[in-house]
């Protein structure tokens, strides 16, 4: 059986790794994967407690996360490509003109 | 130390080296594989937590359909090596003194509610799919019905962003 905090703790350290992640990469397509990472740090967090308590609701939640992430992956890649399309660059420095 | 927890540590080293790895990487596809590799890491965590079917979804959409849908993206746009100026450099130290705060706050969190955690641990011994399945077509049926609408936009929406526009 392993402690409840354990879990937390990892769920912690993975959530600060995808924040400096999307703090310190600079291409787009990166900074959108941290953030996949974030969305998975706090899914270990759910599932955790959720078999701490006892309850389901936990791993539901989880569900209703991923399902998001999926729709928020679609649309954001679309949004990359436009990007990509419109600015010839997937560098979020260059990409610092509201129009063209 | 008994095997879940050798297992745990196993599947938690694994998972924080291949978060390191999306850090350090230049390219994004080897960011995208390390990132595959925590979600599986994730997973096997899942397995161990008890909760298989969070644990199946996590390798079938994480690590299936929306990790392909970002390396196709990648291989797609054609994306290199991506390039640091001097401002992203800049950004390592205050990206890096923020995560330490946010780690430490935490931390300190977890230490203080260490108690009230445990104190209801217990291993609920329940099937975990059933259980899932009957809350989400009871309980939450709202909101299962609005993830498909949510999906529905999702789907829109990439389309209508995507397209070319017409000359």
């Amino acid at each position: 059986m392993v402690p409840t905090n354990y879990y937390v703790i990892l769920s912690a350290i993975l959530f600060g790794l995808g924040v400096f992640a999307f703090i310190f990469k600079r291409n787009i397509i990166t900074i959108f994967m941290s953030i996949e990472l974030m969305l998975n740090a706090v899914n270990l967090a759910f599932v955790a407690f959720s078999q701490a308590l006892g309850k389901l609701d936990g791993q539901v939640f989880v569900l209703f996360v991923i399902v998001v992430a999926a729709a928020e992956a679609a649309v954001g890649l679309g949004i990359i490509i436009l990007i990509a399309r419109n600015r010839q660059t997937l560098n979020v420095e260059r990409v610092d003109l509201l129009k063209l | 130390m008994t095997a879940p927890l050798v297992v745990f540590f196993v599947l938690a080293a694994l998972a924080v080296i291949g978060a390191v790895s999306l850090i350090l990487q230049k390219h994004p596809i080897h960011s995208a594989l390390s990132l595959i590799v925590v979600m599986i890491a994730l997973a096997g965590l899942y397995l161990l937590l008890g909760a298989e079917f969070v644990a199946a979804v996590q390798i079938i959409v994480y690590g299936g359909a929306i990790m392909v849908l970002f390396v196709f993206v990648i291989m797609l746009l054609n994306a290199g090596i991506e390039e640091h100026t001097s401002i992203s450099k800049m950004a390592g130290a205050p990206g890096l003194l923020l995560v330490v705060a946010l780690a430490g706050f935490v931390a300190a969190t977890i230490a203080r509610s260490t108690d009230s955690i445990q104190g209801t641990s217990q291993t609920g011994e329940m099937s975990s799919t059933l259980g899932i399945s009957s809350m989400i077509f009871k309980e939450f049926v709202y909101p299962f019905e609005l993830t498909s609408f949510l999906i529905l936009v999702a789907v829109l929406g990439a389309t209508v962003l995507a397209q070319r526009e017409k000359s």
